[in-house]
């Protein structure tokens, strides 16, 4: 097993390189000189030179390529184009609130989507499967923000039961979660569309299947037939998508952080795009490759756990 | 693999002509019975009825301020009230209905076509074509859509055509992984073989092997994508990097709406339902094209 997650982790890195690489190139491509962009129009041309030679933009782009893969790989994500700060303190301030969010919403929409799934499934055809895929389909076809503002309307709005914007720090827990419910219920509702829609799904498919007619013929309870042999199986297929669902929950974390003004990776994106800060653009795009390899092998390897059919050689 | 065998035998088979229309008739016997795929078609189809006449509809100049009037509550001469500049909401709304088709459909049209050329030639010629385009494509296809989008944005800067290509190149990844399974598994089959063997050019083969048997797949990824290229639109313009102003596009409404949710709701949730209503109806009509082609999918 430990082999297997050492390989896997060995396995990541050509990916990784790559999509550096990719990220390096594109945010080189960008018509305009940065330096220029970080300055405005009207700098003198030894300001913009001495940002140039600062920020190591004169060099050659191989050169800057290295460096760039370099620092990296010594953890440092250079400094921000327009304030010069450096990135990596502000990376590591937001990362929290993201993954703060992004993990409740994912809690959310497992103990709320698995269930839905199952239920919908073994009514099918009945009333709640109708009211529960009409549920998912709005859930997959509502855009995130929109969900957020409908439920400030509502939540903090018309009823003043949650704060609409904003957040509160770590050290104050009870506030942090008070502020953290709507985007998390937000962000966790969408999630619970897509996982009680492939539920639904793969259960059906899993009740048809001959083992569970024979559990049930021998007279086994309904409810061990579902859960520990057609829900068993079901897992496999559905915790290799709720990964694949996490990495898209990332990109609509981009527009619950905006909706309720969160700190956040996304919040930190969307700032960095409007100013055409793009070394900051470039640094912000490295951790989220990051984070999505690493969403990838976690669930690579739960997935070995689960299903002992997957050798791991 | 099994449908696009019988695809194939369907539209290229030499006496395939009355299996040909058989086959398209019933997928079009069981889009037509399927009452949700029915009302996303409607839907789609006043949408754009909507769009094309947007300014005999409208009941005002959707640009026309009156600042005195701003942020009026819905009445009887403005349904959905003013905005913060005193422009007709409404007017807003079926005018924004322009942008959201256009780009909906436009950035579909370009990722389609790169993104499904990229997969037929990697898939096709093989080797290091292959490894290259593909290795990108799975880079790409890495990123979260939204996450692309804003780079490809921030990279371009604003605008209509650019917002076009940034969720053209989004999706484009998306169509290669489609079309390069299947053009993959037909390469290795006996017709293709039979048809290099009696001398036609591959470019003959793709056309007429090649695309007919994927094209099933395409269409139905085609309206899913135009729902996520809608909601893509929506989102970027939400954040404040759609086109540029004074062009009234929904996310850009319900941007401004937000501020003023307390006074006037309806600034932010009438654009906003409209943008769900289109969303909505593409995925409809994307399942409905599914169960039709793919019996055997529907769960």
């Amino acid at each position: 097993m430990l082999r297997h997650i050492v390989r896997r982790l060995l396995l990541g890195i050509p990916t990784l390189l790559a999509v550096f690489t990719v990220i390096f190139i594109l945010v080189r491509v960008a018509p305009g000189d940065p330096a220029v962009a970080a300055l405005g129009d009207y700098a003198s041309a030894e300001a913009v030179e001495a940002r140039r030679q600062r920020l190591g933009l004169d060099q050659p782009l191989p050169v800057q390529y290295l460096t760039f893969l370099g620092d990296l790989a010594r953890g440092d994500l250079g400094r921000s184009l327009i304030s010069e700060r450096p990135i990596g303190e502000q990376i590591l301030f937001v990362l929290p609130y993201t993954l703060e969010l992004t993990l409740a919403a994912i809690l959310f929409g497992l103990v709320l989507g698995v269930p839905v799934g199952v239920v919908t499934a073994i009514r099918q055809n009945k009333p709640i499967d109708y009211m529960g895929r009409i549920f998912s389909l709005l859930g997959l076809s509502l855009p995130a923000f929109y969900l957020g503002i409908l439920l400030i309307f509502f939540f903090a709005v018309q009823i003043d039961l949650f704060p609409s914007v904003g957040y509160a720090p770590f050290n104050e827990p009870a506030r942090n979660l008070h502020y953290l419910v709507l985007p998390a219920v937000t962000l966790g509702l969408i999630e619970t569309a897509y996982i009680a829609r492939m539920t639904r799904s793969v259960m059906l498919t899993v009740l048809t299947d001959d083992y569970v007619r024979t559990a049930r013929a021998k007279g086994l309870r309904e409810w061990i037939v579902l859960l520990q042999h057609a829900l068993r199986a079901a897992l496999i297929p559905i915790i290799s998508l709720v990964g694949i669902f996490a990495i898209s929950l990332i990109g609509s974390s981009v527009l619950v952080e905006e909706v309720f003004a969160r700190p956040g990776l996304g919040k930190l994106m969307i700032g960095a795009t409007k100013q055409k800060d793009y070394t900051m653009l470039q640094s912000i795009m490295v951790i989220y490759a990051l984070i999505i390899v690493i969403i990838n092998i976690v669930v690579d390897i739960v997935y070995t756990a689960v299903d002992p059919r997957v050798r791991y050689s | 693999m099994a449908r696009a065998t019988v695809m194939a035998g369907g539209i290229r088979g030499e006496a395939g002509g009355r299996q040909l229309v058989s086959q398209r008739q019933r997928a079009l016997r069981t889009f037509a019975k399927n009452r949700t795929a029915v009302v996303g078609l409607t839907l789609i189809l006043l949408l754009l009825l909507i769009a094309v006449f947007a300014p005999w509809i409208a009941p005002y100049d959707p640009l026309a301020q009156d600042i005195p009037a701003r942020l009026q509550p819905p009445s009887d001469a403005h349904w959905l009230g003013l905005d913060d500049r005193g422009r007709d909401i409404l007017s807003r709304v079926i005018f924004g209905t322009r942008i959201a088709l256009l780009v909906g459909f436009f950035s579909v049209l370009l990722g389609g076509v790169v993104g499904t050329a990229i997969g037929v030639i990697a898939g096709y010629f093989g080797g290091k074509v292959d490894a290259v385009l593909m290795r990108l494509t799975d880079v790409l296809l890495a990123f979260p859509e939204l996450i692309t989008g804003l780079l490809v944005l921030a990279v371009l800067g604003p605008g209509l055509e650019k917002m076009i290509i940034a969720i053209g190149l989004t999706i484009a990844p998306r169509f290669a992984r489609i079309a390069y399974g299947p053009t993959l598994a037909l390469k290795g089959k006996e017709f293709i073989e039979a048809a290099r063997a009696i001398g036609t050019k591959d470019g003959q083969i793709v056309r007429s092997h090649i695309l007919p048997n994927v094209a099933g797949d395409l269409l139905v990824f085609a309206s899913l994508w135009t729902a996520s290229a809608i909601r893509l639109e929506a989102s970027l313009s939400f954040i404040g990097l759609g086109v540029p102003l004074p062009t009234p596009t929904w996310g850009q409404m319900i941007r401004e709406g937000t501020v003023h949710l307390t006074v006037v709701p309806l600034y932010s949730l009438a654009p906003g339902l409209a943008l769900l209503l289109a969303v909505l109806a593409f995925n409809l009509v994307g399942d409905g094209f599914r169960d039709a082609l793919d019996p055997k999918s529907r769960a």
